[in-house]
C-alpha cells in the first residue's frame, strides 16, 4: 500500500517535471524561431543593400529604393522626447507611492490609476491622441506660427510619454521600496528632513534601479505601434522638425506590409523589423541587467 | 553626580490602540551611562525613540506626558534640532553604502546642506574618528566605501558619524547585538570613554553588558518601569521581585 503510494507520487513528479521542461523548451524555440524567421526573410534585403539600408534616407518602394534612416530617427526622436516628458512625472509618482503614501487611500488610488494607465489598449491612446490631443497641438502651432499639422513627432511623443509612465513608475516604486529602512533612519537620526532623505538617501541609493525602469520604458516606447501610427503623420521623409510629421519603424511596417507586392519590398520591411527587434532587445536586456545588479546590491 | 540632562515625566506612548509605555518617570544625569534593559517587546526601543522623536515615523504613534531636554519641552523644539542634539546608534551598523568613510562621518552636515570648508571638514572627520577609536584603522582609507569595513568597524563609523554632530545625548539601541565578542568589547570600552563628553542611554538585551558599562539601570517590563537606580545597587540588591527574577535569568 505504502509502496504503491510512493510509486504514484514519484511518477506524478516525473511527468510534472517533463511538462515543465517541455514548456520551457517550447518557449525558447519560439523566441529562436521568431529571430530566425526575421533574419531569413530579411536576407534578401540585407544582401542587396548592406549598410545603405540604415544610412539611406530615401524610402521609395516604386523605384526600389529602401533606406530607413527617416524611420530610425523618427523612432529614436519620439521615444527620447517621450522619455524626457515622462521621466519627471513618473519620478513624482514613484516618490508619491513609494515614500510619502506607502499605505492608505492615496496609495491605493494612485497605484490603481497607474495600473489602469498600463491596461488601456494602445488603439484607445491613439484614438484619444488623434481627436483630443491633435487639435490642441494644432491650436498651439497656430499660436506660435508653426505649420499647423497637429499630428507629428511631438504629438506622438506626448501620447507615448503617457503610455510609458506605468513602466518606469511601477519599477520605480518597487525599487525605492527596497531602500533599507535602516539607512533612512540613519539619515533622520542625523537631523535630515524628509526632502533631504529622499534626495540624498532614497534616490541616490535607488538611482540605478530607477534608471533601469526608465530604460525598460524606453524599450516599450521604441516598439509602440498603433497609437503612434495614428498621430505621427506617416511621412516617409527625414523629419524637418519635431513639430512636423514623421514616421517610426514600427508604424512603417504596420502601414506598408499589405502593400509589399514584391519580394524585395517585403524583405526590406522584415529587415526593418529585425533592426527594431535588436534595438529593443538590447535596451531591455540592459535594463534587466541593471535591475538585477541593483537587487543583488540591496541584499 | 551631574545635573539632569533629560527628564521624562508621566510618559505614555501608544501605537494605534496598543499602549506601549505606561507612565514612565525617568531622568538621565549628565556624563553618565544609563542602561535600559528588559525582555523583548517591553518598550525599550520605543522609549529611546521618543527621546529623539524618531517614534513619530511609526504610523499611529501618540505620546502623553513630558520629556524635557535641559528643562525645555522636547515637543516645543523642532524635531530636526532635537535629532542633532540627541544622536542615535542603531542595532545594525548602517553606514551609507554609497558614501566613502570620510563622507559618512560628515554625512549629517552633507544631508543638512551645511557648507563647511575643507579644513573644518578634515578636523571634524579626524576628531570624530579619533573619538570613535577608529582613526588609526581607517586613516589611510578615508576615501574608500564604508561598506568594506568589518561589522565592528562599521558600528564605530556610525558612532563617529553621530559624534560629528556634537550631540548632548547619544542613544545606543542594542549596538552590539549584531557583533562578535571582540567587537562588542571595543564598543563597550568606547562607551566608557565617551561618557566624559556626553550623556549616554544604552538599550540592551544583555544583562552582563548593562552591569559592565552603565552607571544607572532602568528595568522595563511590559511597558512599565519596574525599577530604576544605580547599577551597582540594582544588581546586588534589587528592590523588586520581578527585577530579581529577570537578573537571575528566570525569564527574558
Amino acid at each position: 500500500m505504502i509502496n504503491k503510494l510512493a510509486m504514484n507520487s514519484f511518477s506524478g513528479d516525473q511527468s510534472f517535471k517533463f511538462i515543465l521542461l517541455s514548456s520551457a523548451a517550447f518557449i525558447l524555440m519560439l523566441v529562436a524561431g521568431i529571430v530566425i524567421t526575421l533574419y531569413y526573410y530579411s536576407s534578401l534585403s540585407l544582401s542587396t543593400f548592406g549598410l545603405e539600408f540604415i544610412t539611406g534616407s530615401t524610402w521609395d518602394p516604386v523605384s526600389g529604393e529602401y533606406g530607413i534612416l527617416p524611420f530610425l530617427i523618427g523612432t529614436l526622436l519620439t521615444s527620447i522626447i517621450a522619455l524626457v516628458i515622462s521621466f519627471p512625472l513618473s519620478l513624482i509618482i514613484t516618490i508619491f507611492i513609494g515614500e510619502y503614501f506607502t499605505t492608505g487611500m492615496p496609495n491605493t488610488l494612485m497605484r490603481g490609476a497607474v495600473e489602469l494607465l498600463a491596461g488601456i489598449p494602445s488603439i484607445i491612446y491613439g484614438f484619444w491622441g488623434l481627436f483630443v490631443l491633435v487639435p490642441i497641438v494644432r491650436e498651439f502651432q497656430i499660436l506660435f506660427d508653426i505649420a499647423p499639422y497637429g499630428v507629428g513627432i511631438f504629438t506622438s511623443a506626448i501620447v507615448l510619454a503617457i503610455m510609458i509612465i506605468p513602466y518606469s513608475a511601477s519599477i520605480g516604486y518597487e525599487v525605492i521600496g527596497l531602500v533599507p529602512k535602516e539607512l533612512k533612519e540613519a539619515a533622520y537620526s542625523l537631523g535630515a528632513t524628509r526632502y533631504e532623505v529622499i534626495k540624498n538617501v532614497t534616490l541616490s541609493y535607488s538611482g540605478s534601479g530607477i534608471t533601469a525602469g526608465v530604460l525598460l520604458s524606453f524599450g516599450r516606447a521604441l516598439g509602440e505601434t498603433m497609437a503612434v501610427t495614428m498621430v505621427i503623420g506617416n511621412s516617409n521623409l527625414l523629419p524637418g522638425s519635431i513639430f512636423g510629421p514623421g514616421n517610426t519603424m514600427a508604424s512603417l511596417i504596420a502601414n506598408e506590409f499589405t502593400e509589399a507586392a514584391n519580394e524585395l519590398y517585403l524583405s526590406a520591411l522584415f529587415e526593418t523589423g529585425l533592426i527594431l527587434f535588436i534595438v529593443t532587445a538590447v535596451i531591455n536586456i540592459l535594463g534587466k541587467i541593471i535591475i538585477k545588479k541593483f537587487v543583488s546590491g540591496t541584499k | 553626580m551631574g545635573s539632569k540632562v533629560l527628564k521624562i515625566d508621566g510618559l505614555n506612548v501608544y501605537y494605534d490602540q496598543s499602549h506601549i509605555l505606561k507612565d514612565i518617570n525617568l531622568s538621565f544625569a549628565e556624563n553618565t551611562v544609563t542602561a535600559i534593559m528588559g525582555p523583548s517587546g517591553c518598550g525599550k526601543t520605543t522609549l529611546i525613540r521618543t527621546i529623539n522623536r524618531m517614534h513619530e515615523f511609526t504610523h499611529g504613534a501618540r505620546t502623553e506626558g513630558s520629556i524635557k531636554l535641559y528643562g525645555k519641552d522636547l515637543h516645543q523644539i523642532d524635531p530636526i534640532l532635537v535629532r542633532r542634539k540627541v544622536g542615535m546608534v542603531f542595532q545594525k551598523p548602517n553606514p551609507f553604502p554609497t558614501m566613502s568613510i570620510y563622507d559618512n562621518v560628515i554625512a549629517g552636515y552633507k544631508l543638512n546642506g551645511f557648507k563647511l570648508s575643507k579644513i573644518e571638514k578634515n578636523s571634524i572627520v579626524e576628531g570624530s574618528l579619533v573619538k570613535a577609536a577608529l582613526w588609526d584603522e581607517v586613516k589611510d582609507n578615508l576615501y574608500k566605501k564604508g561598506a568594506f569595513l568589518s561589522g565592528g568597524q562599521q558600528q564605530r563609523l556610525c558612532i563617529a558619524r553621530a559624534l560629528a554632530m556634537n550631540p548632548e545625548i547619544l542613544l545606543f539601541d542594542e549596538p552590539t547585538s549584531a557583533l562578535d565578542p571582540i567587537a562588542t568589547d571595543r564598543i563597550e570600552q568606547l562607551i566608557n570613554e565617551l561618557k566624559a563628553g556626553l550623556t549616554i542611554v544604552l538599550v540592551t538585551h544583555n544583562i552582563a553588558q548593562a552591569a559592565r558599562v552603565s552607571d544607572y539601570t532602568a528595568f522595563l517590563y511590559l511597558g512599565e518601569l519596574i525599577e530604576f537606580g544605580t547599577t551597582k545597587k540594582m544588581f546586588t540588591t534589587p528592590k523588586n521581585k520581578k527585577t530579581e527574577e529577570y537578573l537571575n535569568g528566570k525569564f527574558g
